[in-house]
């Protein structure tokens, strides 16, 4: 244990895994709750096509597939809302648009990225003291907006037509959710990658759902198995040849498996 | 007794199509009003259009003489039908009657006597006892008792309920609709209560009105059961059945 502890890219990395298990779960919390799992799959694909425009421009491509992802997000919220169309169609329609910008900006520029591969398939070890300020400040933006708006995201996330009759101001809210899904998968995806990231805004939310039976006790397990995963993770990869966010990722699928299959035991026996 | 909801030729369009047209009615307080129709009817679209949720195009409609109504929607208290929200979500009996008391005003702030304010609301429909119990454990019927309890929480002067009975065996629909009749009387409330069952409504509302995109009638139960134009607005053909209580009427 201390022998991992002494090299500052380990220390780093758990300190990363800290913040992201904690904002990842407190978004996946949510993202079961009102049922946007394929929001964030369909996002982090959609953010390849923001990245992609930071590498061939030279401009950061953090900061552009934040822009992306963001942007994404609530467009998707608003068109869903406007035209009538079902958020998964939106999804569905931006998550290939945002690949196919994403793939032809790439191959069309000549160039070696070697950013490209980590964004790719994240590289947690990687991770720098700047990257762990812009995560800690959108964890630190994240956990403002749910703590001041907690019990209104909650009556959102039950019921939104009686929101929406209450008075509340469910369009804005809703806006903001979308962002900070959209924010969160674009800090994650410097840790897990495009590809993984999903699994981190939906299995520490869906296994808690499944072991819960009020959401005080959903967010606590969500984070509880967030972290489990985020440290097991780092600690296997550390350990074995595996890269640290497949780990993490398996890590996580591993526990909602037991938890699914306990718990169907459980009432078979009932 | 108050005129609560005044509706005079009210016409609704929605996405270019009229959903409602020429509708004219009366709501006033400790009255329950019964509005029934076929299912496409405007009827949930009538409730919202109460709300403020839709605007109107032609005529008008007022609540408690106003016809801005985004400022008293304190006042209402809104059930809306039961599709709307996820049955297995994980709240308590207790949480899902506090999402009633949010509204502009409780935004950044804590609820003031919130707990008492749910106990109270709880106890008004007779689960007082079920305040801890986790919303998915409760039956149908109780279930629906406790979002009546979330649209009572604040204690509203007019209670909106869009069809509240769906999914409800007979005798629950019977002891629903009971238990409005008792707070409607006790509480001096209106209520405006949209469904299509219309045997277990008729002998409980106080008016019914009866709509398919354009009223066909409104008017005391026992009015708008012999009439005609209930047969127009369903487009089939009502028998009288004699029961020991009087004569209802059934479709066939």
């Amino acid at each position: 244990m201390s022998e991992i502890l002494a090299y500052g890219f380990m220390q780093r990395a758990l300190l990363a895994a800290l913040l992201v298990g904690t904002l990842c779960s407190i978004i996946s919390f949510f993202v079961i709750l009102k049922r946007l799992s394929f929001l964030g799959a369909g996002i982090s694909h959609t953010a390849l096509g923001g990245i992609a425009i930071g590498l061939v421009t030279g401009l950061d491509p953090v900061l552009t597939g934040s822009i992306f992802a963001v942007g994404t997000a609530m467009s998707t919220g608003h068109v869903s809302r406007l035209g009538k169309i079902s958020e998964d169609t939106v999804i569905g329609i931006f998550y290939a648009s945002g690949m196919a910008l994403g793939i032809a900006l790439i191959s069309s520029f000549k160039g070696y990225y070697p950013e490209l591969f980590s964004l790719l398939f994240g590289n947690i070890l990687a991770v720098s003291i700047r990257d762990l300020q812009v995560l800690a400040v959108v964890l630190g933006v994240v956990m403002v907006f749910v703590i001041l708006f907690f019990k209104e995201l909650l009556a959102i996330c039950f019921d939104e037509e009686m929101a929406v009759a209450g008075g509340l101001p469910v369009g804005p809210l809703y806006m903001g959710l979308l962002a900070a899904i959209g924010l969160t998968i674009m800090v994650s995806i410097q840790l897990v990658g495009v590809v993984l990231v999903a699994a981190l805004l939906v299995i520490p939310g869906a296994t808690a759902y499944r072991l819960s039976t009020n959401y005080r006790s959903m967010l606590l397990y969500a984070l509880i198995i967030g972290l489990t995963g985020s440290f097991g993770g780092l600690f296997v990869s550390y350990y074995f040849p595996v890269p640290p966010g497949a780990a993490i990722v398996l890590i996580m699928a591993v526990i909602f498996t037991l938890v699914v299959s306990f718990k169907y035991n459980l009432e078979k026996r009932l | 007794m108050d005129e609560v909801v005044k509706a005079a030729n009210l016409t609704v369009n929605l996405g270019g199509k009229t959903v409602l047209e020429d509708i004219t009615f009366l709501a006033i307080s400790g009255e329950m009003t019964g509005v029934i129709g076929p299912n496409g009817a405007g009827k949930t679209t009538l409730l919202r259009a109460v709300l403020g949720l839709v605007s109107v195009q032609r005529g008008s409609l007022t609540v408690f003489g106003k016809r801005e109504i985004k400022e008293i929607r304190p006042r209402i208290g809104y059930m809306p039908q039961r599709h709307f929200f996820d049955r297995r979500f994980l709240l308590s009996a207790a949480d899902v009657v506090a999402t009633g008391l949010l509204s502009p005003r409780t935004l950044l702030r804590r609820i003031p006597k919130k707990n008492q304010q749910v106990k109270d609301a709880l106890r008004l429909v007779g689960m007082e006892n079920f305040f801890h119990q986790p919303f998915q454990n409760l039956s149908g019927g109780e279930q629906q008792r406790v979002l009546l309890a979330r649209a009572l929480a604040r204690r509203p002067e007019l209670l909106l309920l869009d069809e509240p009975n769906t999914g409800l065996d007979f005798p629950a629909q019977r002891s629903f609709v009971e238990l409005l009749r008792k707070l409607k009387d006790k509480e001096d409330i209106a209520i405006i209560l949209v469904s299509h069952y219309l045997v277990s409504i008729a002998p409980a509302a106080d008016k019914l009105l009866c709509i398919n995109r354009t009223m066909h009638v409104h008017g005391y139960p026992a009015e708008v059961l012999r009439s005609p134009h209930l047969d127009e607005a369903y487009r089939c053909q009502f028998d009288f059945l004699t029961t020991g209580s009087g004569t209802e009427r059934w479709w066939h």
